[in-house]
């Protein structure tokens, strides 16, 4: 059976899984029936509709102009924050503008008869205290339920990620946590609580000015440059330099650089890989751990949506220009539904989208392109929710929240139903299986993303979950394959310090303000949530309305 | 004599054969675990046994058509009854290894003697490179056959033990049949065929009852008679009945014994019952057995019993089952209550009636699923599903045998808000058993005790609250959703025992 590029499913899974996976699943090429399913990312076409020399004709321009206060371009965590922040102090004249048919962006949910589950984002860390906008947002929402003398939050307990969370399947069997403890020889033991000491003191240190090293949002940690020149090197460099040699170690520092990043610790600056250690945690004292919902960060997603009224946003709009027009902007969008142009004009507009479709949108950009926009990469993911009619089986530790393979490339899965106020474990699940094309040339990655259709996906996530389960042929009844093409900012050596995140930053004329992750460095959705509101406030300063800050 | 006919034999034969194998390997994997390893040797040991029986066929140079026949019946019946027989050996000896090879080699043995002496009795008809040809072909092709319909339909559709006896019955009958297709060969045929005849109808009879052999040596793994036996989505129910009673287990674990299970239920359902001021309106959760609900129904002013059971195959069996429904005093059946099949969880979180008492009795909390009954977040539901003055009894396992895990029961019941009053009793099947009353507000006892009672009376109510030194207070951690301490503990302590 030819997949993709007359690849046979053996040669396809060895690609894209390796080899242990293709050993362990593909023994007999015999027959199956395939899972019915489809791929189902749509904004690709649209989206791309922006880019130059594509080879679609320029989107026409709408002749009636409609006038708003603020408008926001892109409805995913970020855009989200920022009308959640201006709602939050009273802006009604509002109006934000999503290309996707949903809102949320990475952070989106989907759901079937049997779970809601998450096309992305699926956890949030606990905040270590609480304060900042991420926190008023979980007051909001009831996750926080107090606070304690020492500043820490209380979580709603049912939020946090119940016991058993992690396991990691090696050679036949599954083992407790994401460190693969069975077999490991005394110095890779002595080598990982070398490891454990070393975050420990690391996620205590203080700059000259107080400030935590490593924090969260970053922003609020230290940029001194004794601490950012680690962001010069590589992850894999830093532990070669510290002498972390057990391979049992790497394999967990690359797979904690791969699970948030999308890339191993090799692709990944030291300093961002030393953050993800450091920033959830002070010293000997932890956050609480991963706040969860069976759709993910989907739940944060509405709560965030909650503050709009339904005119305030549309999905299925793709703005495609930006053009500085007395002393505000004008936005020339496509609504992708009804085939139809819209023009907009807004005193202050927040952008935010990633850089990549800045550099398209904001029209003094396309002639006198910023030279800081090249330094922003982003990595491409696949992510499938496999639905079955039952848990799978497997041998050795319990099905967990999260089920992470050893020997493949892939991330494993999560159990969308993990967190169901149930006491059983019978009966259908869905469970989101995630990929990261973690290649250095990120283009190439995404053609391979975007080559594979949903025969070669539905082959790999197949192999993927049969090598653990054994007759899991039997239990799944559809998957869904979202590609996301840019999935995530990568936080590659000498990007998160650079400067260009920082130049990135600042707002054009006063009026044109902008929010994302990719100006945080990393895919998060503190990063997102905090570069909303802040981007927000701007606006709330523009418009002369005195508020106190969220940020603080 | 018809060849195309005994070339169906070598067919039929070695079909049989490499089905034996695989239920020898199978079962091995099953029982011992470790697959890999247990197949390989099982079909190494098989494959030796093969090369043995070839080698042993020199030795037979008399009447080969008779010895071959007769080796096909005895091929048909240690075949046919290996897989009861090594279920069996599982369950009495502890030597189920040892009777494995020695199965796995008798009929390897066999069946290595079948087809050299078939090609000595057909070496006079049939040209000898024709021969060796065509008896390969249909040897390797009954491999084929047998390979594809064991996994595929013989035990998903019959299991080990029925796959085993039907073939075993085939072969018997295939041994019969050859007593025709050979005849000229065979001279006085009369007490063969009785033979034949007689492996077949053993096997037979053990093809119709393979159903209640599976039953059978499930008997074995219990102390008394398996009674009644059967499996529902979540776990597997099994009563046994000794001279002493009956007992139920669920999943292995015992849930009472009809001997002593007036202590324990007692013990579990009055305290609360009198301390609280009003028990109008009574939830048990757990507790399909209607045994609890028979401790509640003593009391004339109930009004509604609510039980939530996730199993209706135990509520069914304690509303139909004779036996049970006298040992309940038809409680599951009294207009007062009312039973619920679903997750006690989702009842608690979906739900916002009121309840006087609530009665928890749940198994104990040896896995993940479990553990979540005995979490904090669980005990806040069940507060919020409390009408003022409301109490609840929990079973907290042991106090002896898993003296942390109980108190880990009460530490998290007082970090849900209750105030509680930790007890225990004497219940000989289980030994020192323990319970946890509790209540928003400190409560006091309120009410008599009712008439009729074997085991409490208010002394003995008293009494129950003292721990001696062995079983006293020790810190434990909150078990709580996100850690589920209380599975550690249990496991731990309870590995101490076993």
């Amino acid at each position: 059976m030819g997949l993709t590029g007359g690849l046979t499913r053996r040669e396809l899974v060895a690609a894209f899984l390796g080899a242990a996976v293709a050993n362990a699943s593909c023994r007999k090429e015999r027959p199956r029936a395939q899972v019915p399913g489809a791929l189902v990312d749509r904004a690709v076409e649209t989206g791309h509709r922006l880019r130059p020399g594509s080879g679609t004709a320029p989107l026409p321009r709408a002749k009636e102009i409609q006038n708003v206060e603020v408008l926001i371009a892109g409805g995913g965590v970020a855009g989200l924050s920022a009308a959640w922040r201006l709602r939050g102090a009273g802006v009604k004249d509002l109006l934000l503008l999503e290309l996707d048919e949903a809102l949320g962006g990475t952070a989106r949910s989907g759901k079937n008869a049997v779970s809601a589950f998450p096309w992305g984002a699926h956890y949030l860390p606990a905040p270590l205290q609480d304060r900042g906008p991420a926190a008023k947002l979980l007051h909001e929402m009831g996750a926080i339920t107090g606070t304690r003398d020492d500043g820490t939050p209380e979580i709603a307990e049912q939020l946090l990620v119940c016991e058993p969370d992690e396991r990691l399947f090696y050679r036949g069997a599954w083992y407790p946590g994401l460190y693969l403890r069975a077999g490991a020889s005394a110095d890779d033991l002595a080598q990982l609580h070398r490891f454990e000491r070393r975050m420990v003191a690391l996620s205590a240190l203080r700059d000259g000015r107080g400030r935590k090293v490593f924090a969260v949002p970053l922003e609020e940690g230290s940029d001194d440059a004794e601490w950012t020149a680690l962001d010069r090197i590589s992850m894999a460099e830093w532990l070669e330099r510290e002498g972390f040699t057990s391979p049992r170690l790497r394999w967990y520092v690359d797979y904690a650089c791969r699970d948030d990043y999308g890339a191993p610790a090799e692709r990944i600056s030291a300093w961002a890989g030393l953050w993800y250690f450091c920033a959830r945690r002070d010293g000997e004292k932890e956050n609480a751990g991963f706040l969860t919902w069976p759709e993910g960060n989907g739940r944060l997603v509405r709560q965030l949506s909650s503050s709009l009224l339904p005119k305030q946003h549309r999905t299925n709009v793709l703005v495609h220009t930006l053009e500085p027009k007395d002393g505000g902007w004008l936005a020339h969008a496509w609504d992708a539904q009804k085939k139809a142009p819209l023009g907009f004009f807004a005193r202050q507009v927040v952008f935010a989208g990633p850089r990549f479709v800045a550099g398209y949108v904001v029209a003094p950009w396309r002639t006198a392109r910023p030279g800081f926009l090249d330094a922003f990469v982003y990595g491409p993911w696949a992510v499938a929710n496999v639905t079955l009619n039952q848990l799978p089986l497997g041998r050795g530790y319990p099905i967990c929240w999260d089920n992470v393979f050893y020997e493949s490339r892939s991330l494993g899965y999560v159990v969308a139903t993990h967190q169901r106020e149930v006491a059983t474990d019978v009966g259908p699940t869905v469970l989101t299986w995630y990929y990261p094309l973690d290649g250095a040339d990120v283009r190439a990655e995404r053609q391979r993303l975007l080559q594979a259709d949903y025969n070669a996906w539905e082959a790999l996530v197949m192999a993927d979950l049969r090598a653990a389960h054994p007759g899991v042929d039997d239990l799944v009844t559809r998957i869904e394959v979202m590609r996301w093409g840019h999935a995530m900012i990568r936080p590659v050596p000498g990007f998160v310090w650079g400067g260009a995140r920082t130049k990135a930053q600042a707002s054009i004329g006063g009026s044109l303000h902008f929010a994302h992750s990719d100006l945080g460095g990393l895919a998060l959705f503190e990063e997102a949530n905090w570069h909303g509101v802040r981007a927000a406030e701007q606006v709330l300063a523009a418009l002369g309305r005195s508020v106190s800050s969220w940020l603080g | 004599m018809n060849r195309s006919l005994l070339f169906l034999t070598v067919l039929v034969i070695a079909t049989c054969g490499l089905v034996y194998e695989l239920i020898a390997g199978t079962l091995a994997s099953y029982l011992i675990g470790d697959s890999v390893t247990q197949f390989s040797t099982a079909i190494g040991v098989y494959l030796s046994a093969l090369g043995l029986g070839a080698y042993l066929s020199r030795f037979i140079e008399r009447a080969v058509a008779r010895r071959f026949v007769e080796i096909e019946l005895a091929v048909a019946f240690v075949g046919g009854i290996s897989a009861p027989l090594l279920f069996l050996c599982f369950s009495f000896t502890g030597g189920f290894r040892v009777a494995l090879y020695l199965v796995v080699i008798a009929i390897g043995t066999l069946v290595g003697l079948e087809i050299p002496l078939l090609l000595r009795i057909l070496k006079d008809l049939v040209r000898f490179k024709d021969l060796v040809s065509q008896v390969l072909t249909f040897d390797y092709a009954g491999a084929l056959v047998a390979s594809l319909l064991f996994p595929l339909i013989l035990v998903p559709k019959l299991g080990l033990v029925r796959t085993s006896l039907l073939f075993g019955l085939v072969n018997g009958a295939v041994g019969l049949w050859s007593t025709w297709l050979l005849r000229p060969a065979l001279g006085e045929v009369q007490r063969l065929r009785l033979k034949a005849v007689g492996v077949c109808a053993l096997l037979f009879v053990g093809f119709v009852m393979g159903e209640r052999l599976t039953w059978f040596y499930e008997d074995q793994l219990y102390a008394d008679d398996v009674v009644m036996a059967k499996s529902s989505p979540y776990q597997r129910i099994v009563v046994t009945r000794g001279r002493r009673g009956f007992s139920l287990f669920l999943n292995g674990h015992l849930q009472f014994a009809s001997v002593d299970e007036y202590r324990y239920h007692e013990a579990l359902v009055h305290p609360a019952m009198v301390y609280a001021p009003s028990h109008r309106h009574v939830l048990i959760l757990g507790g399909g057995d209607g045994l609890a609900a028979r401790e509640v129904l003593r009391y004339p002013d109930v009004e509604t019993i609510t039980l939530v059971d996730l199993d209706d195959a135990v509520t069914t069996l304690g509303t139909t089952w004779d036996e049970l429904a006298e040992q309940n005093g038809h409680s599951l059946t009294n207009r007062k209550l009312k039973i619920v099949n679903t997750d006690a969880m989702q009842f608690l979180a979906e739900g916002d009636g009121k309840y006087d008492v609530v009665v928890v009795d749940f198994p104990d909390p040896n896995n993940f699923s479990l553990g979540k009954l005995y979490t904090t977040r669980f005990y806040r539901l069940l507060k919020r599903r409390l009408a003022p003055g409301g109490t609840v009894v929990i079973q907290s396992t042991s106090p002896l045998f898993a003296r942390q895990t109980y108190w880990c029961v009460v530490q998290t019941l007082e970090a849900a808000g209750f105030w509680t009053r930790p007890y225990h009793a004497l219940v000989p099947s289980f030994g020192e058993w323990g319970y946890v009353l509790a209540a928003p507000e400190p409560r006091s006892r309120v009410h008599p005790l009712p008439p009729g009672l074997r085991f409490l009376d208010d002394e003995t109510l008293e009494g129950m609250t003292k721990f001696p030194p062995d079983m006293s207070r020790v810190p434990a951690e909150v078990n709580r959703l996100n850690n589920q301490v209380l599975v550690h503990y249990f496991e731990e302590e309870w590995r101490k025992w076993d």
